[in-house]
């Protein structure tokens, strides 16, 4: 466990970096659905990061945490698309 | 009553697969592979035969067409199988379009001829996963699929809806024997 | 010899997972319209993640076979969260997919597009797409 440490970490700065790329995409996105996009994206990396950094530092309640947040993270993005769209809820 | 019983034992399942490692009053096969204690075993009972009340409708739906363990394990076969091969030339493909930049998108349409509403689920997220597809919008009547295409073969558009055998292969037919 | 192999393997995992997460952020940057963006974003997401959660997956029965009590509990939850992303993550992008060529996004150079004038629903006003 202890030897994994350092390359959980170094794993957690490239995706940092890859957030970033999205963030930049979501506030210069033209249209609406683009920054939707950029923020799907951000929200699957932010799971797999929330993994990286538990097993990094050895918290494993960030596990737990991850499942809640890919369950709400779908239905905050299903709401915004259904709100673009226009329609009634 | 069936469908209650059913929904409430697979979420007692689930409820103690996810809080497994809470205390040491029963234990399966020893310490370090499973273990509960006595209060999340009276609560999990609790929480699942309300989620049974409340999504026996939801939950099963007419027939019991998927509890046949023949199915499971078609679907996991596939899983293995041909989709994760799909998946693997998908991302390779994506890579060589970052780095190359071409594309020659457009949408059309398909009819894979599937009647159920899980089979059209799986296909769908099937075909959003597999290479150079996404698909956009369903015409819920005859259940045929928009597909967006990055990559327009001229020869596909002669015929009109296009075969499906451009667009993702025999997944039609694996789907077929899983979900129908 | 088995800890050394499984070591590796998780090594090659991580370096594969993070690729493609790379990959999913300079497309969504170079692609010129919705589509492509969506398409660049989850399937390469999708395709990192069941990597870099393998890998988890790996260390994990890893640290069962040695003895350590946390194995079980890092397998299942990494896993459900690893189900959580496969389920969630193409539906999603069928969502804003039809959103976005409802509310009036077209792909940019288009060779064909059978959706094209097809009615959304009657009560749904078409809106533009750009934001003002």
């Amino acid at each position: 466990m202890t030897e994994f440490e350092p390359i959980f970490f170094v794993v957690l700065g490239l995706l940092i970096l890859s957030i970033t790329l999205c963030i930049i995409r979501v506030l210069i996105g033209p249209t609406a659905p683009d920054r939707v996009v950029g923020l799907g994206t951000i929200n699957t990396l932010v799971i797999v990061s929330m993994i990286a950094f538990g097993m990094a530092t050895s918290s494993f309640i960030y596990f737990n945490v991850a499942i809640v947040y890919a369950l709400l993270s779908y239905i905050s993005t299903l709401f915004i698309a259904k709100y673009l769209e226009g329609g009634e809820f | 009553m069936l469908a209650f019983v059913v929904t409430t034992i697979l979420s007692f399942i689930i409820y103690l697969l996810l809080t497994t490692g809470s205390g040491t009053d029963i234990v399966i096969f020893n310490e370090n592979f499973l273990r509960w204690s006595f209060g999340e075993i009276i609560i999990g009972i609790i929480l699942s035969v309300i989620v049974g009340i409340i999504a026996r409708k939801i939950f099963v739906n007419k027939n019991y067409r998927m509890a046949n363990p023949i199915r499971w394990f078609g679907f996991i076969a596939y899983i293995i199988g041909p989709f994760f091969i799909g998946m693997a030339k998908a991302n390779i493909d994506v890579a060589y379009r970052v780095i190359t930049g071409k594309i020659n998108p457009g949408i059309v349409k398909i009819s894979p001829d599937l009647k159920t509403d899980l089979g059209i689920t799986m296909l769908a997220n099937s075909i959003t996963l597999t290479p150079g597809t996404l698909s956009v919008d369903i015409d819920e009547d005859k259940n045929d699929l928009y597909i967006y295409w990055i990559n327009v073969k001229k020869e596909a558009l002669k015929k009109k809806p296009v075969d499906c055998k451009y667009i993702c292969g025999d997944f039609p037919k694996w789907i077929r024997r899983i979900a129908e | 010899m088995l800890s050394e192999i499984v070591d590796n393997i998780v090594y090659i995992f991580l370096i594969i997972g993070v690729f493609f997460n790379l990959i999913a952020g300079i497309g969504l940057l170079r692609f010129p319209d919705v589509y492509t963006r969506l398409y660049a974003g989850i399937k390469c997401t999708t395709f990192g993640s069941i990597f870099i959660c393998g890998s988890v997956i790996l260390l994990g029965l890893k640290m069962w076979y040695q003895g350590s009590s946390d194995g079980t509990v890092l397998v299942i939850h990494t896993a459900g969260a690893l189900i959580a992303i496969l389920i969630t993550n193409p539906t999603g992008a069928h969502a804003i997919a039809r959103a976005a060529h409802r509310s009036g996004v077209k792909p940019v150079g288009a060779v064909v597009d059978d959706l094209e004038g097809k009615p959304a629903r009657k009560s749904a006003p078409i809106k533009k797409g750009a934001d003002k």
